[in-house]
């Protein structure tokens, strides 16, 4: 039994708990995890569309499904699309949905700032997604088209990386670049903003006895990428500005004719972007590591030098970013220090490695849809870490950097690593989200599947890439002989794709009619299983306290002289108690309350972006007004409106 | 904005730093600020000694003895920050909005300043567009000058609430403290300017 | 990568010794994980396992064994850096200018302006002084050298070294626009007599066609329908404004392919390219001048004789 607020500020406060608006005013983490996922997704099924398409190009030399512009575009979309509006925002929606539950908590620190993050990003990357409506491309400056550019070709599309100067207005006419930097902008608010609300929360709402290190895995890695998150963005986020005053206001920061420099473009992209794709891999490996325990039925090996090799990666990640820049120009020094600070990061990465092996050895291991999926990461992600250190090797990386080799090593470890360990944890967390269980005969059929058709993609194109094949190439000629890799490659993408189809179908067909699940199928070991499934608001009638760490397993296990677990007297009742109890608290459990300023917020910053694109229009003008007031009256009134009401804090028996 | 732990939980019955949730939040957020500001230092000083530009340099317009007097007003705006938390802190709550309105109207000083500078360096042919130190030069004290003023706004805002309910208490005056990390945050990002940007050669 | 010139092959040599310590340690991984699948596979009657919860000897060694590995591979890393990065002092110099979408060559010490095929002499250090007028390049020839980007407003090096005559291809790996795929670099490495041969023919003004003849026709085409803007071609025309900036073609017919070495120097496609540029490459800074079928056939019959 909930209560919720309703005094009102502005306007009445809402009140719905179930329906339609129930999820636009949603403060509540899990809701907002659910929503961050499907969006994610919706945008995995886009990326995955623009590679696609791609692929049909380059199946063979000379190909001519798509014009020059349209193959600029899709490339450069397929990119921003998979690491910002794909793999951040699924690794949000674990980190959202998980982390109070994992932690014995309510909610996150700041619920409607949580929510503000959501629909920031809905909004933010439906903006760069209006490219394809409203944006306009052309040649370069003097330059001649041979057509018009369809809608198609009318997206950013100077890369995910936007080099400069390239990026300068005189070379990216038209507005395309600028849904970009600014679509960016927006986008790059919405992480920050959680990155503090999550680090806040991890830290400041533990349940007793909960200490740092007696948190799972998952905890601690997204912990590191929070902070990652707080220390990397705004440095894009300059970087961003930057451009965007190069393009809208004649600032010379790129502009090698008046002083500017478009290596400092470089430095700064990377100096964030290095530390982006840890936090791409992070939530993954946290993932792995929650999985392999529990189908090993072993704890993870090495848990203290799991998480500070996960703490020593986020850390040494901001050392090396100049190794994106090894062929630019930069000092030989500079290019030494770097390399040997990349070689560096592969130490905690293979203990890494070497532990999650450690876990499954001598394991009882079920071979579950998650845990083929961990597996996989295990596998596909050495392959990448190789790949990666053989770029650390300066004068290799110069034949290497900007082919399909490298193409080859980042898809190993965001594909095989990212999206495998981010399947591996859908279906691991499946039977907590909905109460059901998913079919066990199509998650295999996915991971064979896509297994498959991954390695067909991407493993033949280390070897284009070292015959010369050069990345973000609309065409190659028919004398390269790059023609029958190439088409191993499409084949392999189109199998992907099917097998995604796999998933879609279990996913939505188990909600529907999957076996009945319990609190604990898997015979887990961490807090979230210890919960109703799916959760109840309130996610638990009453807050744990923890004595150890894998609490719930040694509440469940004994261990004999052996080591071995041996299923307690209490165990099975235990299970059934939480069941019972977590459905009905007994005493009223208060809740933080809905509230409209969130998407108010969210809905107001694309506005703005509008104005300052438009801003030579007088209705650009108009708009740009319009946003900056909406975003300060929505704050004035998300400011005043309580957490909940006020009054409702003194009811008896209320838990705190 | 109130928080959920602050309201729900009682402090003894869950692990947490000790920082109250709101103050963690700021001290994160100004962690970020320093990683904003840190890239837009650097932008400026990579341009500073570059040989080689076209336009009036901002090395060559700087009238240091103008903003030194501005730099020392923005200094003494962190004094009275700090005067007005000392009087919260006693309960004094006149004493406390007199010192945040002070505080408000140096940084607004800070800000005319700022404007004057800007005006005279435009005149004297150097705007944004001149060359990629003037580009550096005017979007950090820019992204400064526009932290000062939302600064300036919270504080009036303070005061506006503290002259309505009669005080701040409770939750308003942890909000006083937040204000106070921030203003002082910004205070510091200024001294390193200065120095950086108009001081050293 | 049949490197074919020293750099190449030292590049090759640290590749391959990288690849095989990959290759070792990614059998002994997927390994370990094939045998782990099968040995510890849940069966019937299988107990239970022992709740390790780690190894603090095994940490340690599995995180000093890849140090040491990554230390010996680090050693002739940073050599092979240091030697491939030093600039040579009997090298002939080129400078390299990157344009959106072709390379400009330019030889300071022979006077000599080309754009799309780099010549060199075979056999003998060559140090490539790169930059660019618009936006980023990246010169590429694998089998020669590693690749490094063209800036604008600065200079980049590169150096490079074909043991053998023989021709060469690369393309531009830095991607610069619309028709970055038609960007590519071709190198014809010559013998010492051969490049000798080239830089003296190079040298030399255009040759004059006879008066009257097609070909002749043609230059009065060249010289008044607007190709005089950007194209010089010497003793013809040299006071020429670079706006855009467009090759040399003063000996253009002893190269055999134009627009970014992408296409081949023969009459279908020239024929095409003159009547409309962009038709073949989106994007493209040379304008559509309007020539009609026969002012085309004088022109590409006074190219032709640009050898």
């Amino acid at each position: 039994m909930t209560t919720t607020a309703s005094r009102s500020t502005i306007f009445r406060r809402p009140t719905a708990t179930k329906g339609f608006w129930s999820w636009i005013t949603t403060v509540d983490h899990k809701k907002i995890g659910v929503m961050y996922g499907y969006t994610a997704f919706a945008f995995l099924l886009i990326g995955g569309l623009e590679a696609l398409l791609l692929r049909l190009q380059l199946a063979g030399p000379e190909g001519q499904f798509l014009s020059q512009a349209e193959y600029n575009a899709m490339f450069t979309m397929h990119g921003t699309t998979m690491v910002f509006l794909v793999i951040m925002p699924m690794s949000a929606a674990f980190m959202n949905y998980l982390l109070p539950l994992m932690i014995g908590a309510r909610d996150v620190a700041f619920p409607r700032l949580n929510a503000l993050s959501y629909w920031i990003f809905l909004f933010g990357g439906l903006f760069l997604y209006s490219t394809f409506i409203f944006g306009t491309t052309g040649a370069p400056a003097g330059g001649f088209l041979a057509e018009e550019v369809s809608r198609l070709g009318s997206a950013p599309n100077a890369g995910w990386f936007g080099y400069a100067p390239n990026t300068e207005p005189q070379f990216s006419v038209g507005t395309v670049l600028d849904y970009w930097a600014i679509g960016l902008q927006i986008l790059g608010l919405a992480s920050l903003l959680s990155s503090i609300n999550l680090i806040t929360t991890i830290f400041n709402l533990r349940a007793k006895g909960m200490r740092l290190l007696r948190m799972p895995v998952f905890v601690w890695m997204s912990l590191v990428v929070n902070f990652l998150l707080a220390f990397s963005l705004p440095i894009i986020a300059v970087a961003l500005w930057m451009i965007t005053f190069d393009r809208q206001f004649g600032s010379q920061f790129f502009q090698a004719a008046n002083g500017g420099d478009p290596i400092l473009w470089q430095h700064l992209f990377w100096l964030f972007g290095h530390p982006e794709v840890y936090i791409l891999i992070l939530p993954a490996m946290g993932i792995v590591s929650e999985v392999l325990p529990v189908f090993s039925r072993k704890p993870l090996f090495g848990y203290a030098a799991v998480v500070f090799a996960g703490a020593a990666i986020g850390f040494l990640g901001f050392g090396v970013w100049a190794h994106h820049m090894f062929s630019s120009g930069i000092s030989t020094v500079a290019q030494a220090a770097f390399g040997l600070s990349t070689m560096t990061i592969a130490i905690p990465t293979g203990i890494k490695i070497f532990n999650w092996l450690g876990t499954m050895w001598m394991g009882r291991l079920r071979f579950t849809t998650p845990m083929l999926f961990s597996i996989g990461f295990v596998a596909m992600f050495t392959i990448g870490g190789l790949s990666g250190v053989t770029h650390s090797v300066v004068p290799a990386d110069w034949q290497q950097t900007d082919t399909y080799y490298i193409v080859a090593h980042f898809h190993y470890v965001l594909f095989g690593g990212a999206i495998f360990g981010i399947f591996s944890g859908l279906y691991y967390w499946f039977p907590k989200l909905t109460g059901r269980m998913y079919s066990e005969r199509l998650g295999k059929w996915h991971f064979w599947l896509m297994f498959l058709g991954f390695n067909l993609t991407f493993a033949p194109m280390h070897w284009l890439g070292l015959q010369g094949m050069v990345r973000r190439t609309w065409q190659y000629a028919s004398d390269t002989n790059l023609g029958p890799w190439n088409m191993v490659v499409t084949i392999g993408a189109f199998i992907i794709a099917a097998s995604i189809l796999l998933f879609m179908w279990n996913w939505v067909v188990s909600k529907r009619r999957g076996a009945e699940a319990g609190i604990d199928p898997w015979d887990a070991r961490t807090l979230e299983w210890t919960i109703p499934s799916p959760p109840p608001e309130y996610n638990f009638a009453e807050i744990p306290t923890v004595t150890a760490l894998d609490d719930f397993w040694h509440k469940k296990y004994s261990e004999d002289e052996e080591e071995r677990p041996v299923r307690r007297d209490t165990a099975d009742l235990l299970v059934e108690e939480l069941e019972h109890t977590g459905n009905n608290p007994g005493k009223p459990i208060h809740l933080p309350g809905p509230s409209y300023f969130p998407i108010a917020v969210g809905l107001s910053l694309p506005v703005v972006g509008y104005g300052i694109i438009y801003h030579g229009e007088v209705w650009g003008v108009a708009l740009l007004a319009v946003g900056v007031l909406a975003t300060i009256t929505s704050f004035v009134g998300w400011a005043q409106e309580p957490a909940e009401e006020p009054g409702e804090e003194e009811s008896p028996g209320e838990e705190h | 904005m109130a928080d959920l732990a602050h309201d729900l939980g009682h402090h003894d019955e869950h692990e947490s730093l000790g920082v109250d949730n709101r103050k963690l939040a700021m001290w994160v957020f100004l962690a970020s600020e320093f990683m904003f500001f840190g890239a837009l230092i650097s932008t400026y000083l990579l341009f500073k000694g570059k040989e080689g530009m076209a336009g009036p340099l901002p090395r060559e317009l700087y009238d240091i003895p103008f903003t030194s007097v501005s730099s020392f007003v923005l200094l003494m705006s962190s004094l009275t920050m700090v005067l007005a938390h000392n009087a919260l802190t006693r309960k004094d709550q006149p004493a406390t909005r007199s010192w945040l309105l002070a505080t408000a109207l140096l940084g607004m000083v800070f800000i005319a300043g700022q404007f004057f500078e800007f005006a005279t360096f435009i005149e004297e042919g150097m705007t944004m567009r001149t060359n990629a130190a003037a580009s550096g030069f005017y979007l950090l004290t820019g992204f400064h000058g526009t932290h000062v003023l939302i600064g300036i706004i919270m504080l009036l805002s303070l005061f506006g609430i503290s002259r309505r309910q009669g005080s701040l208490s409770g939750g308003q005056g942890l909000n006083l403290e937040l204000v106070g990390l921030y203003w002082h945050f910004v205070d510091i990002i200024w001294i390193v300017i200065f120095t950086v940007v108009y001081l050293i050669p | 990568m049949s490197p074919a010139g020293p750099i190449a092959e030292k590049i090759d040599g640290l590749w391959w010794l990288v690849f095989w310590i990959a290759a070792v340690i990614f059998v002994l991984v997927q390994g370990a994980i094939l045998i782990i699948a099968f040995v510890f596979r849940d069966k019937d009657g299988r107990k239970e396992p022992k709740q390790i919860h780690g190894n603090n000897k095994l940490e340690v060694l599995w995180t000093a064994i890849p140090a040491l590995i990554l230390a010996g591979i680090a050693v002739p890393t940073v050599q092979t850096l240091f030697e491939l990065t030093n600039r040579p002092d009997s090298a002939l110099t080129i400078e390299v200018i990157g344009h959106q979408w072709w390379f400009e060559y330019v030889y300071p010490d022979q006077g000599i302006n080309t754009a799309n095929t780099l010549v060199i002499p075979a056999g003998q250090p060559v140090e490539l002084i790169m930059t660019s007028e618009d936006v980023l390049h990246n010169f590429w020839v694998p089998q020669l050298a590693g690749k490094r980007y063209l800036v604008t407003g600065q200079e980049t090096y590169l150096n490079l070294e074909a043991d053998e005559p023989g021709e060469y291809w690369g393309q531009c790996a830095e991607f610069c626009g619309l028709s970055h795929a038609l960007m590519r670099a071709r190198v014809v490495a010559l013998d010492e007599a051969g490049f000798e041969q080239w830089v003296t023919d190079q040298q030399q003004p255009a040759v004059e066609p006879a008066a009257g003849s097609l070909a002749d026709q043609g230059k009065e085409v060249y010289l008044n329908a607007g190709c005089t803007r950007c194209h010089v071609i010497e003793g013809v025309w040299e006071d020429v404004a670079r706006q855009p900036p467009a090759p040399d073609l003063t000996h253009v017919a002893s190269r055999s392919m134009f627009a970014g070495a992408s296409f081949e120097f023969n009459e279908a496609n020239l024929r095409t390219w003159l009547a409309n540029p962009s038709s073949m490459k989106d994007g493209s800074l040379m304008p559509n001048l309007a020539l009609n079928d026969e002012e085309i056939t004088a022109l590409i019959a006074y190219l032709e004789t640009l050898k």
